[in-house]
């Protein structure tokens, strides 16, 4: 089955199709070229070559064969994807599945919707706003008005991503709400202390995935990912506390 | 502690939720953010290290942790550093700096954000360090076989 044009065709799909998801679901670079060059090896493509972006992917198999581009345009986190598409690549590279078949399986998981549903996301930001108030050295007294900010902060960057689909404002906005629900909390004279509420309920928010691959990636010298990736961190946590900042000067 | 040691644990499997982690690694993630935040906890407010000290150190046990997962459950080893990471990150500091920027507070201002400036860096060096002494022992590895 080595080497008709149609057949290296389909291996160059079906990698480029694998590397796609797991950029999406937010994964590393290096782990991303490396499952890409791993499949194509495995379907006797020997010298394959990738050139990984956050923001698209070229991938190349020596000879005639034409080089292939996909674009990303959206990129979130989904970790189950990840793992899935890791244990794929697996199976093909122990030779257990044909091309068709492996991009079928792919097709399926592109497609497939998220682990948990949206009111539960919610629920466990909400209950880990909560968990890091106490770990904050915050008070117990504290714990529901941290849940409830979280809960809503959460609640309104999903809401407003799907609304204007620019992340930065979506993250603004929710750190916005958080802040002026904690100020509301304190004003009432229910909550106690107005710094430890609005920091537990941000970190649901804060951009944790994308530093660790930022500095991964720049370890493993993926040097323009990591720095874009780096890029994109900063303009997170910049959002968040833009948000924050300014609910803070309504409050004072 | 207790709390802690609850609270961590709870705050760990949430973020895994959060991240859409595979339902059968949410436990594992729990008991890796956990571990970590149990050894900051306990160097910096028991054994009174510099915060930054007690970070790396914290980061390096995480990445350890995770990448001995990974190898055992065959799954990327991102899904369980991520939510032991998240814990460590300086949210708290950063929040303070940001507010006494706001406040005209300079002189104050400037010495928290340098904090959380050094603070993420100990987060990425206990990352690095621990890839390291990896690729270190699977290199021994390979050479004596």
């Amino acid at each position: 089955m080595k080497n008709s044009h149609t057949d290296a065709n389909a291996v160059v799909d079906v990698c480029l199709l694998a590397g796609k998801i797991m950029l999406q679901s937010g994964a590393e670079t290096y782990r991303v070229e490396d499952t890409m060059m791993r499949i194509a090896a495995s379907y006797g493509m020997e010298h394959s070559h990738s050139f990984v972006m956050p923001t698209g992917i070229i991938f190349s198999i020596d000879g005639l064969d034409p080089t292939k581009l996909v674009r990303i345009t959206d990129r979130s986190t989904d970790l189950h994807k990840v793992a899935v598409v890791n244990s794929i690549s697996r199976k093909i590279s122990a030779g257990e599945l044909t091309i068709k078949d492996a991009h079928q399986q792919f097709k399926q998981i592109e497609t497939a919707h998220e682990v948990y549903p949206i009111w539960f996301q919610i629920l466990a930001a909400a209950l880990a706003s909560g968990c890091f108030l106490i770990m904050f050295q915050g008070q117990w007294h504290d714990f529901f008005y941290a849940v409830i900010a979280g809960g809503l902060g959460y609640t309104c960057m999903v809401y407003f991503h799907d609304l204007v689909k620019i992340k930065f404002f979506a993250e603004f906005l929710a750190s916005f709400v958080i802040g002026m629900t904690s100020f509301l909390f304190i004003w009432a004279g229910f909550g106690l202390e107005l710094d430890k509420i609005i920091i537990g309920s941000v970190m649901p928010l804060v951009p944790g995935l994308l530093i660790t691959n930022a500095v991964r990636d720049l370890m493993a010298g993926h040097l323009v990912s990591s720095l874009s990736k780096g890029a994109e961190a900063f303009l997170t946590a910049f959002a968040i506390g833009a948000g924050i900042a300014i609910s803070i000067g309504f409050s004072f | 502690m207790i709390y802690q040691i609850v609270t961590s644990f709870i705050a760990a499997a949430t973020f895994g939720v959060i991240f859409n982690a595979p339902k059968n690694s949410l436990l594992k993630c729990g008991i890796v953010g956990m571990v970590g935040w149990v050894l900051y906890y306990w160097l910096v407010y028991y054994q009174g290290f510099d915060q930054v000290v007690g970070t790396f150190l914290a980061s390096f046990l995480i990445a350890i942790i995770s990448q001995f997962f990974a190898k055992k459950f065959k799954t990327p080893m991102i899904i369980f550093s991520v939510a032991g990471i998240i814990p460590l990150v300086p949210g708290g500091l950063a929040y303070d700096a940001m507010r006494r920027f706001v406040e005209n507070d300079y002189s104050v201002a400037l010495p928290l954000a340098a904090k959380v400036f050094m603070i993420s860096g100990a987060i990425a060096m206990g990352l690095v360090f621990s890839e390291v002494v990896n690729q270190i022992i699977k290199r021994s590895m390979a050479t004596r076989q």
